[in-house]
């Protein structure tokens, strides 16, 4: 016996209406591979290249609670603005974030991260000195290395001080197509 | 001491156990009615999710919200005189182990003698179960417990 994905469907609709779930996830397609994307009453909580769920839900419980149900509902607004974005029709994102546990430094660079424009790149040295700790460039690094909410905040655009491409927790594959996508190639 | 037993993401609960709280329903609702059931057993866990002490005996947990979840449908559909008797005629898997004794209790009484003896949940995760209160359900099994005494006593 198997449940109908119509009953699964409702379950899950009904769920997200009635505001039960600390965070819902779902695959959202896209011109770069599938996307599991997460979000929270607070906002777009998370954005993974691996759309298999695997360890991320024990992750996501971790952060924002037990009740983590895969909810197409919930990432219905996140799900358009990618959408539009991959369309070439967004050049930049009115989703409200859930940078909850993230240190504080983190999110000092997150903030300076996400005024970099569409289509443009920066540094990490430069990001670093943005932040006021001209030699964290290091630092700056490994906080795009392990953004949970890659695209749209934008650490594509953050390339080597000599212009190299450097690294991408997507592989550089992805970095290429994004910066192609914004025209910063 | 014992680790608690992580609670797991509601999703992996959900998958692991909605086949089983499904063909529960079906057997006590019919087809028809067990749809709606299914999602209404699976908002009551939902709801109370969030309170759960461990993740320990949760199966027995689902099973009994979606036993009360039957109770009540079948309660707005017959009259109140047989509902003792449908509840008593038909056992149910996580009741086996103490259904003898249990047998004739009232069924909150019966899920929270059931579930404090035969399951060693807390009256906090009762309560969920039952959808009412801690003190409602230490309540309930006390009575419950004090009612089989004085028949096994008489």
């Amino acid at each position: 016996m198997t449940i109908s994905p119509d009953l699964d469907r409702r379950f899950r609709d009904a769920a997200a209406t009635l505001g039960l779930i600390d965070v819902g996830y779902d695959v959202v397609e896209s011109p770069i591979g599938d996307l599991l994307v997460a979000a929270s009453d607070r906002g777009l909580a998370t954005i993974s290249f691996d759309p298999d769920p695997g360890e991320r839900l024990e992750q996501l419980a971790r952060i924002a609670g037990p009740r983590v149900l895969r909810s197409p509902r919930t990432v219905d607004v996140a799900r358009r603005e990618l959408d539009e974005y991959f369309a070439g029709r967004r050049r930049a994102f009115d989703l409200t974030l859930d940078l909850r546990e993230l240190p504080a430094f983190t999110i000092s660079v997150l903030d300076e991260l996400v005024r970099v424009p569409y289509g443009e790149t920066t540094t990490y040295g430069a990001l670093a000195q943005r932040v006021g700790l001209p030699r964290a460039a290091r630092a700056v690094g490994t906080v795009m290395n392990r953004n949970r909410i890659p695209i749209v905040l934008p650490c594509h655009r953050v390339v080597g001080s000599t212009g190299d491409l450097t690294g991408y927790a997507g592989g550089l594959d992805r970095k290429v197509k994004l910066l192609e996508l914004e025209g910063a190639r | 001491m014992m680790q608690a037993v992580a609670i797991p993401p509601f999703e992996r609960f959900y998958e692991e156990h909605r086949v089983e709280v499904l063909r529960l329903l079906r057997r006590r609702l019919g087809v028809d009615r067990a749809d709606d059931a299914f999602q209404e057993t699976f908002l009551r866990a939902l709801r109370a999710y969030g309170r759960l002490d461990h993740g320990e005996h949760l199966r027995a947990w689902v099973l009994t919200i979606a036993q009360n979840v039957a109770l009540d449908v079948l309660r707005r559909a017959r009259p109140t005189s047989e509902l003792v008797e449908v509840a008593a005629d038909d056992t149910p898997p996580a009741y086996a182990d103490l259904a003898e004794l249990t047998d004739g209790l009232g069924p909150k009484e019966r899920a929270a003698v059931v579930l404090r003896y035969g399951y060693d949940l807390s009256y906090e995760q009762i309560a969920s179960a039952l959808g009412s209160s801690p003190d409602a359900a230490r309540q309930a099994t006390s009575t419950g417990v004090r009612r089989i005494r004085r028949r096994i006593t008489s």
